[in-house]
């Protein structure tokens, strides 16, 4: 969990590393846009080899919600 | 897995035709500053070409044909086969490809058919074409017409749409020719993601009725109706990231191909933030990857013999080339093609 968070974290340039929590509502972030959202996918799919979609990106909350959609799929 | 090899087929031309009008992406509404920096950054897209209500693809895909077919001095009655590839056509019937072949004069022995595919149209257009002119008896000429208005069907109030495609019409000559090497095609299908990119009414699953015409909020910044397109962005990013270089890389393992002997990687014109995943991905450099995509966007299927015509017109007329071609997108539908050129006829791009 703490790796994805950091992975998760990397994709944002102004976003502050210790907004980054299991619990962060990632889309309530200033810094999140639709071309955040492919960013998290294609860090998904290079570092987890799993291919997540938009319906899995809409449905998840927290960053903890997506990375139980990885574990899934893995 | 669909593998399949055509021989005697040589590309003898290729041309392409665009709208006159373009629209800057800087002047549109839909963004205020900051957000239009993200989405030209993200997409590469500055401009692109808007098809007038009177103009439609069959108009642009005929004027970049006779162009190349002067330039090659063909004669028409020569061409036996027409193939056009779109899914903007003139009517719901009859099929375009016989206006088109009305309207060029080509003979009434031509073989002609529409086929509807987006994205990865004209790398399944060749391989028809190609394949077709095998059993011709008298071996001859081919044209293919590969392009979309795809505007036409984009809401005006759709930043994921509007701002992102563009309009063109292409035109491929294809010739019989024994001395000529082998085209290497893989290809692929998951209807599975049908609703990645769609347009709900207006067919005959959906009708069209007073309710088509109602607009939806379908997010920020998207308003449109259901005769209009619907791009779920972050399915066909997942989709483009995985199976591009998917299928590049089966090409390439499968007819035992030398990725370093390759002079160009023609990718469908998607959008730059998913093309850079996709050739960062599969480890090719950036010279051997040309983009239309600032001044012309994603033309669907127009966008790959559109970016040969617009980048590479120079070392097409003057060289032999080793090329890998790949569409992926509507359908879902995707394919690869090897093909070489050898100093083939690029008329310079048309405006219309």
């Amino acid at each position: 969990m703490e790796a994805f968070i950091k992975h998760f974290a990397a994709q944002f340039d102004d976003t502050e590393v210790s907004e980054f929590t299991s619990t962060t509502v990632f889309k309530d972030l200033e810094e999140w846009s639709s071309l955040m959202a492919l960013s998290v996918i294609a860090m998904v799919d290079e570092e987890y080899g799993v291919k997540i979609k938009g319906e899995d990106i809409r449905n998840a909350k927290t960053i903890e919600d997506l990375y139980n959609v990885v574990k899934s799929k893995q | 897995m669909a593998f399949l090899s055509v021989k005697n087929t040589k590309i003898t031309g290729i041309g392409a035709c665009v709208p006159k009008l373009i629209l800057e992406n800087k002047q549109s509404s839909l963004f205020d500053t900051e957000s239009l920096a993200a989405f030209i950054n993200g997409t590469g897209v500055e401009r692109k070409r808007k098809a007038p209500a009177d103009t439609c693809t069959s108009d642009l895909c005929i004027t970049a044909a006779e162009q190349l077919i002067k330039d090659l001095q063909w004669n028409k009655e020569d061409i036996d086969i027409l193939i056009f590839v779109s899914q903007t056509p003139d009517y719901v019937l009859p099929a375009t490809a016989c206006v088109i072949q009305e309207r060029l004069g080509l003979s009434t022995d031509c073989y002609a058919m529409d086929i509807s595919l987006g994205c990865s149209g004209w790398v399944y257009g060749l391989q028809v074409v190609s394949a077709l002119l095998q059993s011709l008896d008298k071996k001859r000429k081919a044209l293919l017409l590969v392009g979309d208005t795809i505007l036409k069907f984009c809401s005006e109030s759709d930043k994921s749409t509007y701002p992102l495609f563009g309009d063109a019409g292409t035109a491929t000559a294809l010739e019989y020719n024994e001395n000529t090497g082998k085209m290497y095609f893989d290809m692929h299908t998951d209807g599975s993601g049908h609703k990645a990119i769609i347009i709900e009414d207006g067919g005959f699953r959906k009708q069209v009725t007073e309710s088509s015409f109602a607009m939806h909020n379908r997010g920020e910044g998207i308003t449109s109706n259901n005769l209009q397109l619907i791009l779920d962005g972050m399915d066909v990013f997942s989709f483009g990231i995985q199976r591009a270089p998917q299928s590049v890389n089966a090409l390439i393992e499968h007819f035992q191909l030398d990725k370093e002997e390759m002079d160009y990687f023609l990718f469908h014109q998607a959008n730059l933030f998913m093309n850079e995943k996709i050739r960062k991905k599969l480890q090719i450099s950036l010279e051997k990857v040309p983009y239309s995509l600032k001044d012309f966007g994603n033309t669907s299927s127009a966008t790959i013999p559109l970016t040969m015509v617009t980048q590479l017109q120079k070392d097409l007329q003057s060289r032999h080339l080793k090329n890998i071609a790949c569409g992926f997108g509507v359908g879902l539908s995707w394919g690869s093609v090897y093909f070489e050129t050898d100093c083939i006829t690029v008329p310079d791009l048309i405006e219309i």
